[in-house]
């Protein structure tokens, strides 16, 4: 019969096994084509490991700068996506009582919704000839349709606003809920105004939830290829883009896996900053 | 009832959030809703004036072998893939809430990971694995696989949840009264934390089902259904029909959440 400590290598075990094989295998197979110099021969064969993949990305600064656009898309997105769901945070948590879980699961079916589907909708919404120019020539409000509404980074940017919104909502709501009503009491026996309660009580109380959403938002977006690919067209592309572009249309292996090694730490570097100012602990209780 | 209301509350400003919440969950509906009423758009072209309604595209929809194929090829991948992540995101999370060893602690950090690696970078690295080290044919084993993986995270820390909000003193009980730790674990763990599995696995099975940046790059010539949508949209006079998916689609997976949503809130 197992006894509790065999159990619990019989728990272990497997899982480790499938992370290694599937999770780690995969990212040091990665790491290790970094350094290959060319894809003519086989993984198993024999080759030198170099740096000049890198040495090429560091000369070539169009990568760098497109790092540098995509970095900042994604501080506009978790800015204004953080900006925008924190009042709709603050009246989840302070002005709709009993009905508090129907408001906020009608918030949260527009993420619970296909991530592809919503942003194939809003393709279909900034087309030339798509939902909102087809609308504004039908009332009169122009004559023409407006062409710059679709496939530039400001059609992404817009996308990936609407797709995190709701979710950004979630940990500022947390926040909020965990603050001791008694203290919004003592503020206003203070005799602290509204506005001042606000800004000296509530909002400090609420900077975790605040910073959580921004890095929530903030990070997965750094990576993001799906929507640049369904509505950035070649001109809002992003440095995920060009990592997806290396191992399809223009086949270099090593130079997309030096690529993707560098956006991989770049993320874990973001996630170091993050864990600075957010428990992350906190967030999954 | 205190002088003072208890909740930072001014006169004005109730109105003017409700306002605001309102006009959000609008825009925020609003891509949806013109999604739907496209799929019904007698017109083949997505453009106002609409030109009267019809079920034509979905019925379209389910003549196309294709797409059924395609629908056949998600359910297969995400009822398999969900079902290991299930497994060993459980396993995951008895290891680490039941124990307190030390070697715990690298599990639960590698199996957390994938919830931070970006999907580009993942793909690419499975990517890798299939082609160079393994050299099998992507296929729809390969999208699988690299679900469970992406799915593993959310498995274990709903169950894990679940694991931490019972007490440990009915475990002990059992033990006490001469259970072997297995018999434990199957007679009292198991049953109590069935219902968070389920919510996981169903959780597990949306990731799936839903899950486009991986299956672009792992699936072979056997499309999932995001893939095999996404390889119709260049063409315009099948967008209707794609609409009309999109929104079944839009339908089962919300079903699918509400339901583990409900298990979950129910404990």
């Amino acid at each position: 019969m197992l006894d509790r400590r065999t159990t619990y290598w019989a728990l272990y075990l497997p899982p480790l096994f499938w992370l290694g094989v599937f999770f780690l295998a995969p990212l040091a197979l990665m790491a290790a084509f970094s350094l290959r110099a060319d894809m003519s021969a086989n993984l198993l064969q024999d080759w030198t490991p170099t740096l000049k993949q890198y040495a090429d990305l560091f000369e070539a600064g169009t990568y760098w700068r497109l790092l540098a656009i995509s970095v900042l898309m994604a501080l506009i997105v978790a800015v204004i996506a953080t900006l925008l769901a924190y009042p709709v945070a603050y009246f989840l948590a302070f002005r709709v009582g009993v009905r508090a879980s129907f408001y906020l699961i009608l918030l949260l079916v527009p993420f619970w919704t296909s991530y592809l589907l919503r942003v194939m909708a809003w393709k279909i919404m900034l087309g030339s000839n798509g939902v909102i120019n087809s609308f504004l020539i039908y009332t009169g409000l122009t004559d023409e349709p407006l062409p710059a509404l679709l496939y530039n980074r400001t059609a992404v940017v817009i996308t990936l606003i609407y797709v995190w919104i709701p979710f950004a909502a979630l940990p500022i709501l947390a926040a909020l809920q965990r603050i001791d009503p008694a203290l919004f009491e003592a503020a206003a026996d203070l005799g602290a105004a509204p506005a001042r309660r606000f800004w000296r009580v509530t909002f400090p109380l609420s900077l975790p939830g605040v910073l959580a959403a921004f890095f929530l938002v903030f990070i997965p977006t750094v990576g993001e290829y799906v929507t640049p690919l369904l509505v950035g067209g070649s001109q809002g592309s992003m440095y995920g883009n060009i990592i997806q572009d290396f191992f399809s249309k223009a086949a270099n292996w090593p130079l997309g896996s030096a690529l993707s090694m560098i956006m991989l730490v770049v993320t874990m570097a973001l996630v170091l900053v993050a864990m600075r100012f957010v428990d992350l602990r906190r967030l999954i209780e | 009832m205190s002088v003072y209301t208890a909740r930072p509350r001014t006169v004005r400003a109730p109105s003017l959030l409700r306002g605001y919440y309102v006009g959000l969950i609008a825009l925020l509906y609003l891509p949806i809703g013109v999604l739907f009423l496209f799929s019904i758009n007698a017109n083949a072209t997505l453009s106002f004036p609409l030109q009267g309604l019809t079920l034509g595209w979905y019925e379209k929809l389910f003549e196309s072998e294709a797409v059924l194929r395609a629908a056949r090829n998600s359910l297969v991948v995400a009822a398999g893939s969900s079902f290991v992540a299930t497994a060993l995101g459980t396993m995951v999370a008895l290891a680490a809430t039941r124990y307190s060893s030390r070697s715990r602690g690298l599990l639960v950090a590698l199996a957390v990971l994938p919830l931070i690696v970006p999907f580009v970078v993942l793909a690419v690295a499975l990517f890798l694995l299939f082609e160079q080290a393994f050299d099998v044919d992507r296929s729809l084993w390969t999208v699988g696989a690299a679900h469970t993986i992406v799915a593993l995270p959310y498995v274990l820390l709903i169950v894990a949840a679940r694991l931490a909000g019972f007490n440990p003193h009915l475990e002990e009980a059992a033990m006490d009264l001469g259970a072997a730790y297995p018999t434990v674990l199957r007679r009292i763990t198991l049953p109590i934390i069935a219902p968070a599995m389920l919510a996981a696995w169903l959780t597990a099975f949306t990731v799936s089902f839903d899950e486009f940046a991986l299956a672009l790059f792992l699936a072979g010539t056997e499309p999932t259904f995001p893939v095999y949508l996404f390889s119709q949209l260049r063409f315009a006079n099948r967008l209707p029909i794609m609409i009309a998916l999109a929104v079944l689609l839009m339908i089962g997976t919300l079903t699918l959440v509400f339901i583990a949503e409900r298990i979950r809130r129910s404990e």
